[in-house]
């Protein structure tokens, strides 16, 4: 205990904390003591006691994909009879009933689908971008090298096409574990860790904005946990680039690992440490697709200040049987009850309205 | 022990909580008027831990609900049916048999049953259930008919309270659990159970509960009309009783649910305000052993966070949960035995199976 105790002082004191004491935090350090801690770092980095949200949709364009993630119960492999390329006039009625909904942004990713050329995305994003005025969240890095593969092309030469095109910023997705011991067991043909580190890294230089995600609860160790974070605040001290941080359960339904699904304690556990490791990076958002209500409600108290999307549109965690909805006076709701304003949000995390 | 606090009106409750010092009612309104929810979590483990230390407790048990004919219609309940209505059902001593006999290679170690106000079973039909649960299993606790049931069995017994409970004893009763109590309000009961027994009476049935040698359990009903100040004044009443009889066993707060039941208009109870009633009564039942989460009300997910804001108790495995999921729940109507042990010892508590007093089983 006299090391955690040593290790609050640090952090009370607004010092970094390093690899070896994150890791003490996350075996040792009691549940309250993590809502403390990252609660605390919570009221340093946003002093004012508001939480926001974002209201957008999630589209996915194709669920065809060759990675074959054994996590996925999305994916279809090609030549699948459930796969799917979304047509453009069904792209369109999504976009619009996004706007009509008070929608600022769409959040656009796919499978790994060979099928697709450069020239498909790049007609997608002129597409939307010439019939509406909304923010183009998409590509996550996984999808970046997959296509710069596909057209042999640099990750650089990609992201410049693309925001050529219209890309406004890129999601943090695909990067599960940072870890490549990880990502050859459960995801064997998506990105290496380095790849994905790679894009971001890129992006960020060219200045688009990127959030980060890591999903555990899987066959991922606490140690791989805290290398993530590691990877993420080293690149972050360097680019600057990152807006925030989602972190999630694994939700083994319909996939095929079979483990037993990460508790709510743990995902809180983790959720505050992430506060705490990545001190760099000013927004934490709950995962309310993947927890409830409830326990995003209370991931508020342990270090997250957004309450992520209203998600007009979820189809991958849906097709892993977890089936939460939440509408957007729900989330205000639930965010004024734990005490703050509630403010909605555009995906620089600046508030509108 | 420092308790840090990021609401400065919780200090004083911290100085009582740290001296022992019990907490008046005014104490109980700036906890339930607080959003520190972290810091109450912190006040109220710390009187858990004092008192259970790591300890974490769950039943291997099986609900009966023996009838949901109801002449009572109370506005907060999904399960209720006139006699008559589509839906409505009575178990025949027989029926109950057979429900326990289907399980009957599980170790279950207490049967929870309670059910509706039914206009016209006789007082021998309700001997009979606990005779028969009795007969087909011996070793398991009977834990049944709240003080609402037992008010209106002595009504059909002819007998006297006490004479009552001594019959149903001699059937086989040995607990009772704490429904019915709602909140111990007349404005709350004139306004949403007005045909069921109110503040005063369903005191003075626990009251002769526990002076005929039984124990009980006790709840509160929370998250539809009552206030906060209606929320503190019931744990106070409960406290109060408790000093004279020393008869509570543990306090379950009962998240609303509103689906399917005349205030449906009402949204469900937040994890904030779940976590509140927890670790509130923690603090304010001073002279009561346990805090239980009811998984089956605010999920299992937050039950496991509640093992941390003061409540040492799951309940049970149930497998079977009617009333709550009438009215919406969306929890799962069972738990498995290695499913509730891996909840708390995933969330670092020492998971100790219990019969219903609290002792330790295998």
């Amino acid at each position: 205990m006299i090391e955690i105790d040593a290790i609050k002082e640090k952090i009370f004191a607004g010092d970094r904390i390093d690899r070896d004491e994150a890791l003490i935090l996350l075996d040792q350090a009691d549940l309250l003591t993590l809502g403390d801690l990252a609660g605390h770092r919570r009221r340093v980095l946003h002093p004012e006691a508001v939480v926001t949200f974002v209201s957008d949709r999630n589209i996915n364009y194709t669920n065809v994909c060759v990675s074959g993630c054994r996590f996925c119960a999305f994916f279809r492999p090609p030549g699948h009879p459930e796969g799917y390329v979304l047509e453009e006039s069904a792209l369109d009625q999504k976009i619009e009933e996004t706007i009509a909904l008070g929608g600022t942004q769409i959040l656009l990713q796919g499978g790994m689908n060979p099928d697709l050329a450069l020239s498909y995305y790049t007609d997608l994003l002129r597409h939307i971008k010439s019939r509406f005025d909304i923010h183009i969240h998409g590509f996550s890095p996984t999808e970046i090298v997959f296509i710069a593969t596909l057209s042999n092309l640099t990750i650089r030469e990609i992201l410049e096409t693309l925001m050529a095109a219209g890309l406004d910023s890129i999601p943090g997705g695909g990067a599960e574990i940072l870890v490549d011991e990880v990502r050859t067991k459960i995801s064997p043909n998506k990105c290496t860790a380095g790849q994905w580190l790679d894009v971001m890294r890129t992006a960020h230089e060219l200045g688009l904005k990127t959030s980060a995600t890591m999903m555990f609860g899987h066959i991922e160790t606490r140690d791989h946990i805290i290398d993530h974070l590691m990877k993420l605040r080293d690149l972050q001290d360097q680019t600057g680039g990152f807006t925030a941080f989602i972190p999630w359960t694994f939700q083994p339904e319909n996939t095929r690992i079979n483990v037993v699904p990460q508790t709510a304690v743990e995902y809180l556990r983790v959720l505050a440490l992430s506060r705490l490791v990545l001190d760099n990076i000013p927004n934490l958002q709950v995962s309310w697709v993947t927890q409830g209500d409830k326990i995003a409600q209370i991931g508020l108290a342990f270090g997250a200040n957004d309450f992520g999307s209203t998600m007009i549109e979820e189809n991958v965690v849906a097709a892993a049987g977890v089936k939460f909805r939440l509408p957007r006076s729900e989330i205000i709701r639930l965010i004024e009850d734990a005490g703050y304003t509630a403010r909605q949000r555009n995906c620089f995390y600046h508030v509108i309205n | 022990m420092r308790i840090y606090l990021s609401d400065p009106k919780l200090i004083p409750v911290r100085e009582k909580v740290i001296a022992g010092t019990r907490l008046d009612a005014d104490d109980g309104l700036v906890l339930f008027q607080s959003h520190d929810i972290i810091g109450i979590g912190r006040l109220a483990n710390f009187v858990r831990e004092k008192r259970h230390g790591k300890k974490a407790f769950y039943i291997y048990n099986q609900h009966v609900n023996y009838t949901n004919v109801c002449i009572n219609g109370c506005r907060f309940c999904a399960f209720s049916r006139k006699g008559g209505e589509g839906g409505a059902y009575t178990m025949t001593a027989h029926e109950v048999r057979e429900k326990l006999i289907s399980r009957i290679h599980e170790p279950i170690n207490e049967i929870h049953m309670v059910g509706g106000i039914h206009p016209d079973l006789p007082f021998t039909y309700y001997l009979d259930l606990l005779k028969t649960i009795k007969e087909i299993r011996p070793h398991a606790v009977i834990k049944a008919f709240t003080a609402v049931e037992i008010d209106h069995l002595a009504k059909l017994s002819g007998l006297s309270l006490e004479g009552t409970l001594q019959k149903l004893k001699d059937a086989g009763l040995e607990m009772v659990p704490g429904g019915g109590a709602e909140v111990l309000s007349s404005r709350v009961h004139d306004k949403l159970f007005p045909k069921k027994i109110g503040h005063e009476r369903w005191l003075e049935i626990v009251a002769a509960i526990h002076g005929a040698g039984l124990t009980s359990n006790a709840t509160l009903l929370y998250g539809h009309i009552e206030t906060l100040k209606e929320r503190v004044d019931h744990l106070v009443s409960l406290r109060n009783l408790q000093d004279r009889t020393g008869g509570f066993t543990a306090f379950i707060p009962l998240a609303f649910h509103s689906k399917n039941t005349r205030l449906s208009h009402l949204p469900a109870t937040t994890a904030h305000d779940d976590l509140k009633n927890i670790a509130v009564a923690r603090l304010m039942l001073d002279n009561f052993d346990h805090i239980k989460a009811y998984w089956v009300m605010i999920g299992e997910k937050l039950a496991q966070v509640a093992l941390s804001f003061g409540a040492d108790d799951l309940d049970g495995t149930i497998i079977e949960e009617k009333i709550t999921h009438m009215a919406g729940a969306t929890s799962s109507v069972g738990l498995t035995r290695p499913k509730i042990r891996h909840m708390i010892t995933s969330a670092g508590f020492e998971a100790v199976e219990r019969d219903s007093f609290y002792r330790a089983i295998g």
